[in-house]
């Protein structure tokens, strides 16, 4: 049988719920539930405003004056409804971001982790990435679900820039730096693709919940 | 050509500023917005206006503008900074009626940091993401205003205001006392309660991201020592203790993920109120539950 998720509400102020899960892949399986409810404006979901996924929490930011008893209750009720696995990939609204690897922490990175330049290479493009939520700046996607053996540690100390465009790994995530900022992950790549653009709606390519697939430029 | 208001000299900082932006905090924009919404909308109330216009957010005053191409009907909320048109002084927190060619010259406030400038109809920057806010931490919206800008003011139908003069305290110089109710991570703290049994002193590293505290740091649960939190959420008013264990009130452009634990939450009218602690003032904190 299927888990169910478990979690713990917490308080967050006036308009605002903090809900805690056990990991990131039930925080990407409750957000995305909560999304589609809050699109929908189903019952008390419809006065959420934003809703802020992490690396084990959602966070509901609702309305003011929203009766935020009735919203933990509506939120553990689906919750105990969701199984505490995200769903199947939605190939349809799957991206491809095309790389050119050979970032100026390839090398390390490879070490760290005891396989070649090369092997790093095919693990990043051998396996379908997911959004699980975004932070630290407009459109940094925080990706999940990758080649478990590229897990390598942060800079010790970061970065003054990072140029926008640096494709970069980081505990068990991977990144995409949407813009030049400082910044403490390894750097394996670089790409053309613009990340984040205010022109296009919504601006970010990476937003929660996408797949994504990263591809060697020849 | 329309009235506009042209900025002779913005002082140390002026931002343009509004409600904010809403929904977007999934793809990493915060709300940004005023800091001190209840000055910012008794602004709207003032010139009778529909909230969520455009609105000036002038910090320690001494913004001198012009009007330019008509009249202009605005008003000054927030700190009261001491403001004189045409080297004749005029009242805070009242509507004033401004004839092309006036130029309105605003002092240093004696007490609070942020001074409002509503101009009815509302200064036309472009929007983005739907807000005419500067997010300072995120660099989206307008740039801060500089000597020679000619802000553009929308045209506004609607009544005329009918009010004289609203009567608001206006920010004090004296010690603070902000109401906080209990936060996420409260249970992360060996007494939560030393955050109220001490008189905290405002930094000068403080901005639009945070008021930072200066006093004796919080100490850590034994439990949680050395313990990372992996980052979460955050809102306006979050009161974010990293591990040096001082704390940062969160103002309207706090990153919108944290990773250090909230003791506690601090009352939206009260973020209103350390939106206006100038450096070095003191601030106290009360439980709420």
């Amino acid at each position: 049988m299927t888990s169910r998720i478990d979690l713990r509400v917490l308080p967050m102020g006036e308009e605002a719920l903090l809900v805690e899960v056990a990991d990131t892949a039930q925080v990407m399986a409750l957000a995305a539930v909560l999304r589609a409810l809050v699109e929908a404006e189903e019952g008390p979901f419809g006065a959420v405003v934003d809703l802020v996924p992490a690396a084990r929490t959602v966070l509901l930011h609702a309305a003011t004056g929203t009766d935020l008893g009735a919203l933990a209750t509506a939120v553990e009720s689906v919750a105990a409804r969701t199984p505490a696995v995200p769903g199947a990939d939605d190939d349809e609204d799957r991206v491809e971001i095309a790389v050119a690897y050979g970032g100026s922490d390839l090398a390390e990175v490879a070490r760290l982790v005891g396989l070649t330049e090369r092997e790093v290479v095919r693990a990043h493009t051998g396996s379908t990435w997911r959004v699980a939520f975004c932070g630290f700046a407009p459109g940094f996607g925080y990706l999940v679900d990758g080649d478990p053996r590229l897990r390598v540690p942060r800079h010790p100390a970061p970065r003054s820039t990072v140029p926008a465009g640096s494709v970069a790994l980081a505990g068990e995530f991977s990144a995409v730096y949407p813009r030049s900022s400082p910044g403490g992950w390894q750097l394996i790549g670089s790409t053309e693709m613009v990340l984040w653009d205010l022109d296009r709606s919504p601006p970010a390519l990476l937003r929660p919940g996408r797949a994504v697939r990263f591809v060697e430029e020849p | 050509m329309s009235a506009a208001l042209e900025v002779l000299d913005p002082g140390p900082l002026t931002l343009v500023q509004d409600l904010g932006r809403r929904g977007v905090a999934a793809i990493g924009v915060g709300r940004s917005g005023a800091a001190d919404l209840t000055a910012y909308r008794l602004g709207a109330r003032l010139v009778a206006h529909d909230e969520g216009l455009a609105a000036l957010e002038v910090v320690l005053g001494s913004l001198v503008a012009r009007v330019r191409g008509g009249d202009l009907t605005v008003a000054l909320t927030g700190a009261a900074a001491p403001a004189l048109v045409d080297d004749r002084p005029v009242p805070h927190a009242a509507p004033l009626h401004l004839r092309a060619g006036q130029v309105l010259r605003l002092g240093v406030p004696a007490a609070g940091l942020r001074t409002y400038l509503t101009v009815r109809g509302g200064l036309a920057v472009p929007e983005v993401l739907g807000s005419r806010s500067t997010d300072t931490l995120a660099g989206l919206g307008p740039a801060p205003v500089r000597a020679g800008d000619v802000l553009r003011v929308l045209g506004y139908r609607g009544p005329f205001p009918n009010v004289d003069v609203a009567p608001v305290p206006p920010p004090t110089a004296d010690r603070v006392v902000l109401e906080v109710r209990t936060g996420p991570r409260h249970a992360w703290f060996a007494r939560p309660d030393a955050l109220a049994a001490q008189t905290w002193q405002v930094s000068s590293r403080s901005d639009r991201v945070g008021v930072r505290l200066e006093g004796e740091p919080l100490a850590r649960a034994q439990r949680w020592e050395g313990t990372e939190l992996p980052s979460e959420g955050m809102v306006r008013g979050c009161l974010q203790v990293p591990a040096g264990g001082l704390p940062v009130l969160f103002l309207s452009d706090h990153p919108v993920t944290g990773g250090y634990p909230v003791i506690g939450v601090v009352v939206p009218s009260d973020v209103d109120r350390a939106a206006q602690l100038q450096p070095g003032q003191q601030v106290g904190f009360r439980w709420r539950g």
